[in-house]
């Protein structure tokens, strides 16, 4: 909650200072400038650059500041680390009251220091000074009637922390840590445990960052990090190749007769919204769970989708197109092969654009499920051993991959099909 | 015997709900090599199905169509077809658009560059070869249509509302291209428009076809195509005879659209 206002808080204050940065430069009068009507005007809205760079940038630097990454110099308050004191008044059962003084050493697990048990004097009276170690963000239980002389006794019990007074049930907050007392008269210390993150929830950007340079040298689980990612991307690609190779003719055919689209229109339109992780358990069922099963879900993953984009292409070919050919003494193969085709290249690569995403999602997932190798197996292993650094890097390793397939997919379509939308 | 001939072609198609439609009754025309006639109509008169009769990619129910001796039972590249627009190939150049039909026939390369280079000269787009279709305008892409239909050497030339996707200027300069093409190539042509103005202009003959069912209403014999091959077109709009032939079938026209709605009204 506090981190969503900050990144809102941000969002305005950075809309405000570029707005007041650009408005001291003079811009470029380029005509959407000119132009009076923006609001509703779809072409004039351009991404602004520079909210691009501070919304990343900001997306970090929160990150950092609240796992206390070492990349900046400005943190939220982190957990209580050090010593934390605090005296204790006890009443034995002859009625008779003693102080004690408590010593608690919080120590951060991440320098993996564990600090000596200090050596105190016990002091005098029934009350004995007593000292813990504990984790940064973890809690002691004080046990004062296990260290005290005739603690055991059955009304022995504390009555002040510093001087306060405190009953079972109750909290009361000293410097920098909260103490509850239990119902049976335990102290339980709650040292302070600031804004950040634990690492086990979210490790610092730099953990992440050492942690695939660990993987990406060491490898995880047998394999190296190339080997994961690529046999991920191989999966996919043999999967959607497969789906093209069958569904584009299929799809062919179905535009260009009535029989194959009589036949094959129920298939494809019952299976079409099937969600492929749904079919994920019957082909683990039937294939196992080795590489067959997973190439076999994504090629169904891609199969309808370069089915139907193929289908639409031939069905979306202007029959003046094919009455021009035919009038210009073409053969119905050259029509196939010259015009028809080619007039449905744009749709084909629609189809395979939406058909890789959907298939890099679908292979993810199968990992997860089942996997010797692959990035979804990778992260869903580390969850198991709380290795969030790893599923973060994986998450993220996994978002650039299906980024990078959409640009190159985009760029061989402006490449291949220029006349698209034109 | 050279020429097209429509002989009692009559076209009629049943409807899914039962009924069925008259598009064109026992409709003749007999056409001599060379001419130029435009077909003019109100809409729904059946213009563009004796058209696509013509071409082959429908068979009337009725009558036939017999070019050369031939009787037309399909599309062939004897027959060459101009589209209103979009029907260019946008995945090829312009160079490969205007080769298309002889490529068809087998063409050699060499031969097949050559015929490109001296079209796209006739119709006024020289060095255009390499651009890409649809970085060319709207006038650009038919007159490459045109030099794509007679780079196949056809004996007519079938014109689907060729100029009708054209802004009113360059539709101007595009008919006087039509008429220069008619006389220097000599070819048939049949071409078909619901402009008025460019009907008379264009047509040696000019029918007019009347709806429901669509039969030839009547015939004028135009001497203003050929004037405009001598003659600046705009001068001819501005004849006495040209206007005054504009506007009589202006008003046939008129009076059959006010029949269709009358009709429509009844209903």
């Amino acid at each position: 909650m506090t981190i969503l206002i900050i990144y809102i808080l941000i969002f305005i204050a950075a809309f405000y200072a570029v707005k007041v940065v650009s408005s001291m430069r003079t811009s470029r009068k380029d005509y959407t400038s000119l132009k009076t009507v923006t609001f509703g005007d779809e072409s004039a809205v351009s991404p602004n650059r520079a909210a691009s760079i501070i919304s990343v940038f900001s997306i970090f630097l929160i990150w950092a500041a609240f796992t206390g990454s070492k990349l900046i110099p400005f943190h939220v308050p982190g957990p209580f680390i050090g010593e934390l004191g605090f005296s204790y008044t006890a009443m034995n059962s002859l009625g008779e009251t003693d102080d004690a003084e408590v010593t608690i050493t919080i120590y951060d697990v991440q320098t993996g220091e564990i600090p000596d048990k200090l050596d105190i004097e016990p002091g005098t009276g029934f009350a004995i000074n007593d000292t813990y170690q504990i984790v940064a963000w973890r809690s002691a239980l004080v046990k004062v009637k296990r260290n005290d002389v005739g603690g055991k006794d059955s009304d022995y019990k504390v009555i002040a922390i510093n001087d306060q007074e405190i009953s079972p049930n109750n909290e009361l907050f000293i410097d920098d840590a909260r103490i509850y007392m239990t119902a049976k008269g335990t102290l339980s210390v709650t040292p302070s445990k600031g804004w950040q993150m634990q690492p086990v929830w979210l490790p610092a950007p730099e953990t992440v960052w050492s942690r695939l340079i660990k993987v990406s040298s060491e490898g995880y689980k047998n394999f190296s990090l190339f080997e994961h990612l690529g046999w991920s991307l191989l999966r996919v690609v043999v999967g959607f190749t497969a789906g093209a190779l069958i569904g584009i003719p299929l799809g062919y055919a179905m535009g260009l007769s009535g029989w194959f689209r009589g036949w094959f229109d129920p298939i494809v339109e019952f299976m079409r919204p099937v969600p492929p992780l749904a079919l994920i358990p019957l082909v683990i069922i039937w294939f196992g769970i080795g590489e067959q099963g997973k190439i076999i879900l994504l090629f169904l993953a891609s199969l309808w989708i370069m089915t139907i984009s193929a289908r639409a292409g031939v069905s979306g070919v202007k029959i003046a197109k094919i009455h021009a050919a035919y009038s210009l003494g073409a053969s119905k193969w050259q029509i196939m092969r010259l015009v028809i085709v080619p007039n449905s290249l744009p749709e084909i690569f629609t189809g395979a654009r939406v058909s890789m995403g959907v298939c890099w999602g679908t292979v993810v997932a199968a990992e997860l499920v089942a996997a010797q190798k692959g990035a979804g197996m990778m992260i869903i292993n580390a969850s198991k051993f709380q290795m969030t650094d790893l599923v973060i890097m994986g998450i993220v390793l996994i978002g650039v991959i299906g980024y990078a397939i959409d640009i190159l997919m985009r760029i061989s379509e402006n490449y291949l099909v220029p006349w698209k939308g034109k | 015997m050279k020429g097209l001939s429509i002989e009692n072609v009559s076209m009629r198609f049943d409807l899914h709900n039962g009924n069925s439609i008259q598009a064109l009754k026992d409709v003749s025309l007999e056409i001599e090599e060379g001419q130029i006639i435009t077909v003019l109509g109100p809409s729904g008169c059946g213009k563009t199905t004796l058209l696509n009769i013509v071409a082959g990619f429908l068979a009337p129910t009725e009558g036939r169509v017999v070019l050369n001796d031939q009787i037309v039972l399909g599309p062939g590249p004897e027959r060459g077809m101009v589209f209103q627009q979009g029907a260019l190939f946008e995945w090829m150049n312009v160079r490969s658009n205007v080769a298309f039909g002889p490529r068809m026939k087998g063409m050699p390369k060499d031969e097949q560059n050559e015929k490109v280079k001296h079209l796209l000269e006739v119709v006024g787009l020289a060095d255009f070869e390499d651009k890409a279709v649809y970085e060319l305008s709207g006038g650009m892409q038919q007159r490459v249509a045109l030099a794509r239909c007679l780079a196949n050497d056809p004996d007519v030339i079938l014109m689907d509302e060729p100029l009708g996707a054209l802004d009113a200027l360059t539709r101007e300069k595009m008919q006087g291209l039509v008429i220069k093409l008619w006389k220097e190539t000599g070819k048939t042509i049949l071409l078909i428009t619901h402009s008025v103005e460019e009907a008379v202009l264009l047509g040696e003959r000019l029918l007019v076809l009347a709806p429901r069912p669509g039969r030839i209403h009547k015939e004028y014999t135009l001497p203003f195509a050929e004037m405009g091959s001598s003659m600046d077109l705009r001068d001819v709009k501005k004849l006495k005879d040209y206007t005054e032939t504009r506007d009589e079938i202006l008003s046939i026209i008129w009076e059959m659209e006010e029949e269709i709605m009358g009709r429509v009204e009844e209903n």
